[in-house]
């Protein structure tokens, strides 16, 4: 449910995060994954990397949830079930991240094609050369969910994005920024909705020194 | 346990240190639950040869859910119903954060009970890092 007021908000709002310094690179707004089960031990690492002892993701007797319920911010594991996420190394393709050099993709490959800039996500394509952190690339700027329910162990969910509403803005600091939304429905084995996700991105038009 | 309408007052806070001096391992830890392995994130050589940040600095998503640990202690285990933010500033490691849900309205809609909070995670600086909102149902 997008309620049309927060759309305002949102505009405005999108002007002063560009005043303020950096935003975390746009990171895998868009996840359409066929298939995503939601299990157990998945919410379990979730919830310890996000510092969460709370019993009702970990304890099957938790009796207020009636079992386990995954935390509010899971659906975006689904990018572990998407098959060519570009954020997570491919067996056998060239990562972007340092080995040998600081970046893959700055030493020769020996056989195979280096990955070319056109398939890694937009902070990897400012790997050769030193860029200013907040590139004129993507920036996450906000994410939403609505729950319908909360996802539980036995799930299997699909998850299907679409476009939603474009912007532009201008601003002093970073020229003109493009925002842009995007929807993603997570459904279940039944095709009932879950969780509905969206994610703003923001797309500047210089480099916002920092 | 959900929140109960008839003791909430609209301004009440609720505050908790999400993230107390932010660990390299805590993001990597994230990183591998999440799936997003950015070496932004995860390698500090590539962050700063490459990318030309002065290190690696945590998912915009972790600090969201670090928020939402604030935010389901608050509400309850399974109440929330919309849960939504703003990111502001980036988190780096050594950050401790400090989450603030204040209740901004209860209100009734078709005869259940729903709490709206006003969120801010605040780094040790005091500077905003996310803002949001939540909704959740509580009872009468």
């Amino acid at each position: 449910m997008v309620r049309s007021g927060n759309g305002c908000d949102m505009v405005a709002n999108g002007i002063d995060q560009s005043e303020h310094t950096d935003l975390d690179p746009l990171e895998g707004l868009i996840v359409s994954v066929e298939r995503f089960p939601v299990e157990a031990g998945h919410i379990m690492m979730f919830a310890r990397s996000i510092g969460d002892p709370n019993q009702c993701y970990y304890d099957d007797g938790s009796a207020e949830s009636g079992g386990v319920i995954a935390p509010p911010t899971f659906v975006q594991a689904s990018a572990q079930f998407d098959p060519v996420y570009p954020l997570r190394p491919q067996i056998g393709q060239v990562w972007f991240g340092s080995g040998s050099t600081p970046s893959g993709l700055t030493k020769p490959a020996p056989d195979a094609e280096p990955a070319g800039a056109d398939e890694l996500p937009d902070e990897g394509k400012g790997a050769e050369k030193k860029s200013s952190g907040a590139a004129a690339g993507g920036l996450h700027a906000e994410q939403h969910y609505t729950y319908h329910r909360h996802p539980k162990p036995g799930d299997v969910l699909s998850a299907t994005s679409f476009p939603g509403k474009t912007w532009q803005k201008h601003s002093k600091r970073a020229g003109k920024l493009m925002f842009s939304e995007s929807i993603t429905e997570y459904r279940d084995q039944g095709g009932e909705l879950v969780v509905t996700a969206r994610g703003v991105g923001v797309r500047t038009e210089k480099v916002i020194e920092t | 346990m959900s929140l109960s309408a008839a003791k909430l007052e609209v301004g009440q806070t609720f505050t908790q240190v999400v993230a107390d001096d932010l660990t390299r391992t805590q993001i990597v830890q994230y990183a591998g639950a999440s799936g997003d392995y950015n070496p932004i994130h995860t390698d500090n050589l590539f962050a700063t040869e490459v990318a030309g940040y002065p290190g690696v600095f945590a998912h915009g998503m972790l600090t969201m859910g670090l928020t939402g640990k604030l935010v389901t202690d608050t509400v309850g285990d399974g109440t929330l119903t919309d849960f939504g933010v703003r990111f502001v500033n980036q988190v780096w490691p050594g950050d401790t954060l400090t989450a603030t849900a204040t209740v901004s309205a209860i209100r009734q809609e078709d005869g259940q009970h729903f709490v709206d909070l006003d969120l801010v995670t605040v780094n040790q600086h005091g500077a905003n890092v996310i803002t949001g909102t939540a909704s959740a149902l509580c009872q009468d």
